[in-house]
């Protein structure tokens, strides 16, 4: 009828406080910024490392012993020595979180206090320093009376206790994830509570644990300090060869090189930064990778 | 306006002959009793309709009824609920053994993320079923649940790819392979359109050959049409406590409880004048 009036303006316009009011554009705008000033720091540092590394660059950085020439010196035995550690931190640190999630979030009574400590612990556990647990770990070699502490497997049990927190975090968070229909649906159809976590609940968790747990062991690559307590620091002519070999890291190897005095070793530090920066980027994109392909979509 | 009730293949005796029967039943949440003194048989081979307004207890009943209760921290049941002779939650009886002779089916179609085939051999496999050809239970399962057609297809294919209405009868599907001989449905329909509700009402009137049926649903012409008996619920502020427990107030079959109910409320209830 056309002698209806509308209260309404037939036509949509702006709306007070909407989407384009000056408000709302002016904190864009400072979100932007923040976000600029962020992504700006990066950059300018990874663009100072490549500058500075790319004379050095080379094959012989990734094939070559370390050594007294910079123009000679690589960093292999450190590039193995990452891996070897790496790989067993995640040995050690993945099975024993993986199981302590699922025993606190799928079995473990949440009223229970000890069970409310334990939680609370593995919080704060989380947000421990780095030397804390090479100092934990230290103590623990000294109590079995190892006179070596250069042994893969030692480096690697400070950084497995390093991360065990957060893998333990981040998988109760995929375990969460995975709705309660699902639980509910394979129970109703007699399955044990254990059945119900192999079959349906852990493996729908995969990708959010896989994706957590290179987050975590990526972190573990780029640490130093605990691995510097625990006499990482050692000038190594071999490639570490099995967990109670000597070894050395990336970061530790950075670390050495640019302590020294002459200019070569700088750009030699800046080099290994850069593999290590690869490195690091190839785990996160495997991450990413993971959690855009298999996460499941409730 | 007369309702007819045709569908119904036989004719039913005054008592149902029980496959479970509860006994002076209370349910309750930590210290809130959300049941009270619920005293009712469930017939072998029939459809039996819990109804009544929200928050009477009926899904609290039904989850009872295969331990599904347990699940809730704090939840828990007094009284008898007999099965075959046995309390189900007598001391030495496995509720995980109990689930698998009674079956459940949610309101909210929950398939796991597997692939259609392996959603229904799911149960026979966790519960160790001797299977001699997983292909052919899967078939006659899918069959049962009148999804074969739809989905012979496609059995590798994720069950996620299935419509609603599709995923609710593949869920039915799916707790027919355990063989169990009774089927609990809570709102089975109410997150299925009219053309999706009926099919899964045929379904289960072909069911019923086989299994015992309690549904809990919120349609009264559900209810009218399906069930053999209805079991009419509300809830009343208890007299101690002023909790609002739920009663059963009215059981008997379908025909009678909604012709002529005995109970005012019941009468109020179906005819939608409940407050
Ligand atoms: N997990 C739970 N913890 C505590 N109280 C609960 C829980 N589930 C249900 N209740 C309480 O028990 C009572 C009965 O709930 P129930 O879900 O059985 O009702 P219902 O009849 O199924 O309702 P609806 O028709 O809305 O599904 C309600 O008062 C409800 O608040
Ligand atoms: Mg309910």
């Amino acid at each position: 009828m056309s002698t209806t009036t509308l209260s309404v303006p037939r036509r949509l316009g702006r709306a007070k406080g909407g989407e384009d009011s000056p408000k709302a554009m002016a904190f864009m705008a400072a979100l932007w910024f923040c976000l600029f000033v962020a992504v700006l720091f990066l950059v300018v540092l990874i663009a100072v490392t490549v500058i500075e590394g790319l004379p050095r660059w080379d094959g012989a950085l990734l094939g070559n012993y370390p050594g007294p020439d910079p123009l000679e010196a690589g960093a292999r035995p450190a590039i193995l020595g990452s891996m070897w550690v790496i790989a067993t931190t995640a040995t050690m640190a993945i099975p024993l979180g993986v199981a302590a999630a699922i025993h606190l979030e799928e079995f473990a009574d949440p009223t229970n206090r000890f069970n409310r400590f334990v939680e609370l612990n593995v919080q704060n556990l989380a947000a421990v320093p780095a030397i804390v647990y090479g100092l934990l770990t230290l103590s623990a070699v000294a109590l079995l009376g190892l006179t070596n502490k250069n042994m893969v497997i030692v480096g690697a049990m400070s950084l497995a206790l390093l991360i065990l927190p957060v893998i333990i975090i981040s998988t109760r968070e995929a375990l969460r994830a995975v709705p309660i229909e699902i639980r509910h649906g394979s129970l109703a159809l007699g399955a044990s509570p254990l059945q119900t976590v192999i079959r349906q609940t852990l493996p729908a968790a995969v990708p959010g644990i896989a994706t957590g747990s290179i987050l975590a062991l990526s972190r573990a690559l780029g640490e130093a300090a605990p691995l510097l307590l625990l006499g990482g620091l050692v000038f190594l002519r071999f490639d570490p060869n099995g967990l109670l070999s000597g070894y050395t890291t990336l970061p530790i190897q950075i670390f050495n090189w640019s302590s020294r005095p002459q200019a070569g070793f700088h750009t030699l530090a800046a080099a290994a930064s850069m593999v290590l920066l690869a490195l690091l980027m190839a785990m996160n994109s495997l991450a990413i990778y993971i959690r855009n392909r298999f996460q499941q979509r409730w | 306006m007369t309702r007819t009730y045709t569908s119904r293949a036989r004719e039913l005796v005054d008592t149902p002959s029980p496959v479970i029967s509860c006994t002076d039943v209370n349910i309750y949440y930590g210290k809130f009793r959300a049941v009270s003194d619920v005293t009712l048989e469930f017939g072998d081979r029939e459809i039996t309709a819990l109804i009544g307004p929200s928050g009477c207890g009926k899904s609290t009943v039904l989850r009872s009824l295969n331990r599904m209760n347990d699940l809730i921290p704090g939840a828990r049941v007094e009284g008898v609920i007999d099965y075959h002779g046995q309390n189900i939650y007598d001391r030495g009886v496995d509720a995980i053994e109990v689930r698998r002779r009674i079956g459940m089916v949610f309101q909210k179609p929950n398939p796991f993320p597997k692939s259609i085939f392996d959603n229904i051999a799911y149960g026979p496999r966790v519960s160790g079923m001797q299977v001699d050809n997983m292909e052919e239970l899967v078939e006659k399962s899918l069959r049962d649940a009148a999804l074969w057609d739809e989905v012979k297809d496609k059995l590798k294919q994720s069950a996620f790819g299935l419509s609603g209405g599709q995923q609710q009868r593949l869920c039915i599907a799916r707790t027919i392979a355990v063989q169990p001989e009774v089927i609990l449905m809570d709102e089975p329909c109410s997150a299925l359109d009219p053309i999706a509700t009926m099919k899964i009402e045929d379904l289960m009137q072909q069911l019923r050959e086989q299994y015992a049926i309690i549904i809990v649903t919120h349609n009264m012409q559900q209810a009218a049409r399906v069930a053999d008996r209805t079991a009419f619920f509300t809830a009343m502020a208890s007299e101690e406590t002023g909790d609002r427990t739920g009663q059963l107030v009215e059981y008997d079959t379908t025909e009678v409880i909604f012709e002529r109910p005995a109970d005012q409320r019941t009468e109020d209830y179906i005819s939608g004048r409940f407050g």
